[in-house]
């Protein structure tokens, strides 16, 4: 079917050639008055589930990547794959923020509002600023459209939208129209249509459209007839734009001052299981994932499961209780032992957590929290699950947890999270969630051979003077001075032992109901976890000392962050720093938080690292709290912030 | 360095320090016993076996067989052995559950072992009763069973562990039984033998909680006539004299005295490559105490040759690696030791995997990990 002359006619029938878009235009001398300068912009693309928002904000994100803005994405899905069209609940969201300034959020409200149906309206005009852009599919505003979303009136007629700047098109009738020679039944072309608004989209920010043509050529390798049509549209949006006088306007957002140095555009996922594959080549043992598929850490399964060029195996297990039995098999073995999942398989998998700390093998095991409780809403973010893997296990069971902060942090903290367990031989437990799993943002990725080194001590059957007794035994539990134990792997003579979850005898590990050293036991388990050395914690952003210092953790970073820039520049005395290591806590923590008069610690939950502050070191931490399944918006917590000055309360 | 792969091992090398803890009498010492008598003569030197249990009287067998072990949680020995053997194919592993452990908490990983066709072991001790616990009936108990829990009797209908295999498509099943050393050796090699997941039932005495479930397939008086022991290419007799034999009817097992009511030669040839013939002798699960009761059969029902899941993997990973075949995947710096050295260095037993890729492909893993930490697209700010 390649070079159908139909697709050649449709190529005519967008009225322009390939060529004739692109760079030049922005070049075009006569088209440059028409640029308006911008700062910062926060677009969000919004359509039925089934309208391909997700597609059209991930290629909108790479050419904002490539044309050097900084940026953060927030997608926004339905937890239905297939919900019915046109509804409320069908609808999914892609929300951007790009700007020639560090960005830290995907933005609290967006200035352009992309609405492919009237349910897409309805479901997200609230967030779209006062005299923002609104990009609207007049075909998607039928009478059906707008009884599903609920509307008695179209709001395209009434004057609801009179505080806006309108951009409306017939998006679906010009799709069909511009592919009227393709040899494609009408859903497909359809499909399409999501080509037709980035196109319009790349013209209105002076975008390139080749790294999407690209794009199309790799996606649609196979059916040329649907890559013609998606590039012929594409072009045709691209085209609209310019041929179409309503558009006056067309905007350039200047390069972002990052720091020198090779970027790409990364999600939390991908960095996490970037970040694993680093950790097993730097320590050259082989990885194994067991894993049974849950949102949103099913991604890191995907990933690792076409890494089996780098001798990565992945088990996908019946359940996740044998998704981590299976971990501490490899783990038995001598491998690299992960296990994925989010909170409702992290429940399952709590008696396993407590034999893999019982056996002290390494393990790494990540929760990429989903909103709870139970089944919750999974396709919505949170951070309630804190306690849980600090706590949430039978008996006295503690182990390292690590919060990765962002998609670009994720690389190093999951990389940092194999590290300690593989040399503090210990099960470790690393949160993410759904924001960070599924947002993106620029990332200056680290060479493999920058990382930390990786170091195993694996029991050595010719060193063994201090781990054996006087008959000559093999003692599994002898510790060194850090309280780590060596690892011993089947298949290695003189090393044969047994390890198991009863309480075990010192250096032994032979069965022990003693009191005396159960106590001992539960006791030196804890220390080793606590002498884990981890770095001190540094003020990420603002003074050393002051009046509010906001103490997060996890995906709340991007706002903390961007509420300190925006205090700081009204001069308030406010600094913010952000917790990679739960437990052990950064041994200066406490010295830190003095020199503040009051903490604040925002998390998406109903306090919990809050909690863990005023218990460990009795000062009277303010929690901020959402619990909506979306990140915190920088306006609610600058103003909960300032409500801690007296001087800016009043003010 | 003792070099157990050249001397000659006998049981007492496979017998720990620590003390055995089962009850006096309990049918789990002669497991033990036959256990410790056939690895010395399964050709694989110690170090290289790992027993694996999860929890109950009879997963407490690691802390007996002196080789590596792990006593682990209920149920969940069959997942871990999963991660275990797909990362380590070449060690022997032997898998210790029990009715309770096997088929009520670990059910769901039973099956998904047997159909992954995991080379392994599987030891099912099955004495109808959770014993740990101290007495509560478990799901093979029969039927209206009076224990702990059940003072009017249970109202569950229980398993038959053997039909539950091979509905599984396990590629090994075999049924044993505790007081009959000489038989269960046999199929432990057996067991051995067979690359894929060897199911094996042991009728296992409990004689605190469930004394006697079996005695009626163990006692020298009943067992001829309540028990038949199948053997590849033989015919299925039983009865004090031998004078019984079954023949099938369709797909009925019928029994027949032969020479007076037919001749031997009408009787079932046991062939345990076929799965029609297997099922049949898993479904033979009449109540002995029943007038006219199908005798019960012990031996190998079922052996199949199919690939093993760790195969299949270590294959398609050898394949992507561009090596030459899953031998030379890499086991990790873990098993740099196992040649007795005391550095990072290859295993130096001749049939053992590489502890490392050769230093070129290490190399060129750690510049393919740079490209895919890039990725496709890039770009600069200088
Ligand atoms: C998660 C969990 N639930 C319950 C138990 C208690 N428990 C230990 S062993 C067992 C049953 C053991 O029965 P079986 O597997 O038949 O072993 P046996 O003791 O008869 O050899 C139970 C219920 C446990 N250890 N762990
Ligand atoms: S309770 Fe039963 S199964 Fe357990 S050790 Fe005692 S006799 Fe054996
Ligand atoms: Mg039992």
């Amino acid at each position: 079917m390649s070079e159908s002359p139909s697709a050649q006619n449709g190529q005519t029938a967008a009225g322009e050639s390939p060529q004739s878009h692109g760079r030049e235009h922005a070049q075009d001398a006569q088209s440059q008055e028409r640029f308006e300068t911008r700062q910062e912009v926060v677009i969000k693309f919004a359509g039925d589930s089934g309208d391909g928002m997700q597609l059209t904000g991930g290629q909108f994100t790479n050419s904002t990547a490539l044309a050097g803005h900084d940026l953060a994405t927030f997608p926004d899905f339905p937890a239905e794959i297939r919900a019915p069209v046109g509804t409320l609940a069908g609808v999914s969201g892609f929300q951007i923020n790009f700007a020639s300034r560090p960005v830290y959020t995907p933005g609290d409200r967006c200035d352009v509002l992309v609405a492919m149906n009237a349910a897409a309206l309805k479901a997200n005009l609230e967030s779209l600023e006062p005299g923002g852009q609104l990009i609207l599919n007049r075909d998607g505003f039928d009478a059906k459209n707008l009884r599903l979303a609920g509307y008695d009136e179209n709001p395209l007629e009434g004057d609801g939208l009179q505080g806006y700047v309108r951009h409306e098109m017939d998006v679906t009738r010009l799709t069909r129209e511009c592919l009227k020679d393709y040899e494609l039944g009408t859903k497909e072309k359809d499909r399409c249509k999501n080509m037709f608004v980035l196109g319009f989209l790349y013209w209105m920010y002076d975008r390139p459209l080749e790294p999407t043509l690209d794009f199309l050529d790799r996606k649609f390798q196979k059916l040329p007839e649907v890559k013609a049509a998606n590039q012929a549209v594409l072009h045709a949006g691209y085209a609209y734009g310019d041929t179409t006088e309503t558009f006056s306007t067309r905007y350039r957002v200047p390069k972002a001052e990052l720091e020198p140095g090779t970027y790409r555009s990364i999600t939390g996922n991908e960095a996490t299981g970037l970040g694993l594959l680093a950790a097993s080549r730097k320590s050259r043992l082989p990885m194994f994932l067991g894993s049974y598929p849950i949102t949103p850490a099913s991604d890191i399964l995907h990933q690792l499961s076409g890494f089996k060029r780098f001798g990565v195996r992945t088990f996908q297990a019946e359940d996740e209780i044998a998704a981590i039995s299976a971990a501490i098999g490899a783990a038995f073995g001598g491998h690299l032992a992960v296990t994925t999942t989010s909170g409702p398989g992290m429940a399952l998998k709590g008696e396993a957590l407590g034999l893999a700390m019982m056996l002290e093998l390494p393990l790494v095991v990540i929760n990429i929290q989903r909103a709870g409780p139970s089944t919750g809403m999974p396709t919505k973010t949170e951070q309630a699950d804190l306690m849980q893997a600090l706590y949430g296990r039978n008996g006295e069971c503690p182990m390292p947890v690590l919060a990765i902060h962002s998609p670009s942090d994720a690389f190093e903290t999951a990389y940092e999270a194999c590290r300690i367990a593989v040399e503090h031989m210990t099960p470790v437990i690393l949160l993410s969630d759904g924001y960070i799993a599924n947002g993106a943002e620029p990332w200056r990725f680290p060479s493999a051979a920058a990382m930390p080194s990786i170091q195993p001590r694996f029991a050595d059957p010719a060193k063994l003077e201090k781990a054996i007794n006087e008959d000559g035994q093999f003692l599994p539990y002898a510790r060194d001075e850090r309280l780590v134990r060596a690892w011993a792997v089947p298949g290695v003579p003189d090393l044969e032992h047994r390890i198991g979850g009863l309480e075990k005898q010192a250096d032994t590990g032979n069965v022990s109901y003693d009191p005396d050293n159960h106590e001992n036991m539960v006791k030196t388990r804890a220390a080793k976890i606590d002498r884990i050395p981890v770095a001190d914690l540094e003020i990420d952003l603002g003074p050393e000392e002051g009046d509010v210092l906001i103490l997060g953790w996890g995906s709340t970073y991007g706002t903390c962050r961007a509420t300190v820039r925006d205090l700081l520049g009204e001069g308030l005395a406010v600094a913010h720093a952000h917790l990679r290591h739960i437990r052990p806590f950064p041994a200066n923590l406490g010295d830190l938080m003095a020199r503040f008069r009051r903490v604040i610690v925002p998390e998406i939950n109903d306090g919990q690292l809050v909690h863990l502050i005023r218990d460990r070191f009795l000062i009277d931490a303010v929690p901020f709290n959402r619990i909506k399944g979306t990140p915190i918006r920088k306006e609610e917590l600058a103003a909960a912030v300032k409500a801690l000055i007296p001087a800016a309360a009043n003010a | 360095m003792s070099d157990t792969s050249t001397v000659q091992l006998t049981a007492k090398d496979f017998a720990t320090d620590q003390d055995v803890r089962w009850c006096p009498g309990c049918g789990d010492y002669s497991i033990l016993k036959q256990v410790q008598s056939v690895l010395p003569g399964i050709g694989i030197p110690r170090e290289r076996i790992a027993v694996i249990s999860g929890i109950g009287c009879s997963s407490r067998f690691p802390y007996y067989v002196n080789s590596y072990g792990m006593h682990s949680i209920h149920g969940r020995a069959p997942a871990i052995v999963t991660g275990l053997k797909a990362t380590r194919p070449e060690l022997s592993i032997w898998v210790v559950t029990g009715d309770g452990d096997g088929l009520s908490i670990g059910g769901n990983h039973l099956i998904h072992l047997l159909r992954r066709n995991v080379n392994c072991n599987l030891l099912l001790f099955n004495n109808q009763i959770y014993g740990l616990t101290k007495g509560q009936y478990s799901p093979t108990s029969e039927a209206g069973k009076v224990a702990k829990s059940t003072p009017l009797g249970s109202v569950d209908h229980p398993f038959n562990p053997a039909a539950l295999a091979l509905g599984a498509d396990a590629s090994f099943v075999a049924r044993a039984m505790d007081r009959d050393p000489k038989h269960l050796q046999a199929m432990l090699r057996r067991s051995n033998d067979h690359h894929g997941t060897s199911f094996l039932e042991i009728y296992q005495n409990c004689n605190i909680f469930n004394d006697g479930a079996f005695f009626i397939f163990t006692d020298k008086d009943t067992k001829p006539q309540h028990t038949v022991f199948v053997e590849q290419g033989q015919p299925l007799v039983f009865g004090a004299q031998r004078e019984y034999a079954l023949k099938l009817d369709g797909f009925k097992p019928v029994p027949f005295k032969h020479g007076a009511e037919g001749s031997l030669d009408e009787a079932w040839v046991h062939d345990e490559s076929d799965p029609i013939k297997a099922t049949i002798l898993a479904r033979m699960f009449d109540d002995p105490r029943n007038e006219g009761a199908l005798p019960r059969p012990f031996g190998v029902f079922f052996a199949q040759t199919r690939e093993t899941y760790e195969d299949a993997l270590n294959a398609q990973l050898a394949a992507a690696m561009n090596l030459e075949g899953p031998a030379h995947l890499p086991t990790g710096p873990g098993m740099a030791f196992a040649g007795g050295g005391t550095g990072p260095q290859k295993a130096d037993t001749a049939d053992a995997a590489p502890a490392f890729l050769p230093p070129e492909l290490e190399a060129e893993l750690d510049a393919e990990l740079d490209r895919t930490i890039a990725g496709k697209d890039t770009w600069t700010v200088q």
